[in-house]
């Protein structure tokens, strides 16, 4: 039943992004991620949908919109296995992985409260780093790490 | 290109050594007008002496002007003005900023605004690399080379970005380190990972007499009260160690003790006397360092 349940979400789509295998809980944060809220296309969106893989997951879906690599990339911080589909003409053209990007611009904020990025209009920028699993943020400015909880 | 001084990390081993060599010239000769016609902004945000003093000093004996300020109450920063409008604005007039500013990062997006070199005086706990480097300069010149020394750091270690700054340039030359610190001030961990990582040897301790006697470089730190946020943890480690000169009697005869500077009581007067204390040295090696910095960074050395 559920499986059929997602096949039709999927092949629902036209033409698009569909983002699968996002963590539950972290589907609000993808959206601010790629900057998706407020914008005109349709996006349906599927919290708690139950995975073999990951128990609950999250799903969201892009009509007609398609995305370049280092932006979907910036999502790994928050959902490193989740996977992209392309669409077009409702048949999945693409399948693709995310990969953690090295570096990420204007998309975390400092936990340092004497960073100079939490009291000047400076766009915050920060080194990924991952260490047996854990990812944190080093601060190109202040040089302090930064857990990856203060993404938002 | 224009090549900034923000963090020690950003020099090479290579670059640390050729301003250190540069140093030895201006201590030979501390006059020298090779800077004739420019003009260095000193830009303090935050109140200094040394720093700010020594950094003047070395402009104007390099023969260039010095402008600038010592305390941002008196300009547009109060009326609100963003770092980025003063620093833009700076970098039209002059050929260098030397800037030193209480908030973290600060510098380093200074150099990112600005059209010309920008020295880093101090961005609040995070960088002062003028210090490491004339920290180096010191230790060379007591020991007549930089590697494979034992070196003692001493007081506040979680907070002292001397001593943070310190490790991460001796990293190039296989050093060996002790940590003297309470419970409360250890070096942090990010700091013990990156020991670690390049294989260097570090011991901790809590006793400031354990290792007095086996090591080279004893770099003794203030507990800096403006760093801690809870005056009660400050009130209980402020004067947990006092270094006399009855405790040297067995040091090895190559020892020196730096200290960055202004001490409270963590050295008492008596030290001043034993042929062991270099701090004062020290801080006069601050202006060779400053001059070699700023005429490295402006290409004329």
């Amino acid at each position: 039943m559920e499986n059929i349940n997602k096949e039709l979400k999927v092949s629902a789509l036209e033409n698009g992004t569909v983002l699968d295998h996002i963590p539950a809980e972290n589907v609000y944060k993808a959206l601010d991620i790629l900057g998706l809220k407020g914008i005109g296309n349709q996006i349906t969106i599927g919290i708690n949908l139950s995975s073999k893989l990951f128990g609950k997951k999250g799903i969201i879906k892009i009509a007609d919109r398609f995305f370049q690599d280092d932006e979907l990339n910036k999502l790994a911080l928050i959902a490193p296995h989740a996977t992209v589909n392309i669409i077009r003409n409702f048949q999945v053209v693409e399948k693709k992985k995310l990969v953690m990007p090295h570096e990420i611009t204007g998309i975390a904020k400092c936990m340092n409260p004497k960073c100079i990025t939490n009291h000047q209009p400076v766009r915050t920028r920060f080194t990924v780093l991952e260490e047996d699993g854990e990812i944190s943020l080093l601060c190109h400015y202040c040089e302090k790490r930064s857990d990856i909880k203060s993404l938002f | 290109m224009k090549k900034s001084l923000i963090s020690i990390q950003d020099f090479s081993k290579e670059e640390i050594l050729h301003v250190l060599e540069t140093a030895k010239e201006f201590e030979k000769n501390r006059v020298q007008n090779i800077l004739e016609g420019k003009v260095i902004a000193c830009i303090f945000f935050e109140p200094s002496t040394r720093t700010r003093l020594s950094f003047e000093t070395a402009v104007n004996r390099l023969g260039a002007k010095v402008i600038g300020f010592s305390d941002a109450t008196n300009t547009s920063v109060s009326k609100g003005e963003t770092l980025k409008d003063t620093i833009k604005m700076v970098s039209n007039y002059v050929d260098m900023i030397i800037m030193r500013h209480p908030l973290e990062g600060s510098s380093r997006y200074a150099s990112e605004v600005s059209s010309v070199p920008v020295v880093n005086a101090g961005d609040g706990a995070n960088q002062h690399p003028s210090q490491t480097l004339l920290d180096l300069y010191t230790i060379m010149q007591t020991q007549g080379r930089l590697d494979h020394l034992k070196i003692n750091m001493v007081g506040d270690l979680k907070y002292g970005r001397t001593t943070h700054s310190l490790l991460q340039a001796m990293s190039h030359f296989s050093p060996e380190f002790i940590f003297t610190a309470p419970e409360e001030l250890k070096m942090p961990v990010e700091y013990k990972d990156f020991l670690n990582e390049r294989g260097i040897k570090y011991t901790e301790t809590t006793s400031l007499e354990e290792h007095l006697d086996d090591c080279d470089i004893l770099y003794m730190t203030r507990v800096q009260q403006e760093r801690f946020t809870d005056p009660m943890e400050y009130e209980k480690v402020k004067d947990v160690y006092r270094l006399k000169a009855s405790m040297l009697e067995n040091v090895k005869p190559n020892m020196k003790i730096l200290h960055p500077l202004p001490r409270v009581n963590e050295i008492d007067q008596d030290v001043d006397e034993t042929p062991y204390a270099y701090y004062f040295k020290q801080a006069e090696n601050g202006l060779y360092v400053r001059m070699s910095i700023i005429s490295c960074l402006l290409g004329y050395r």
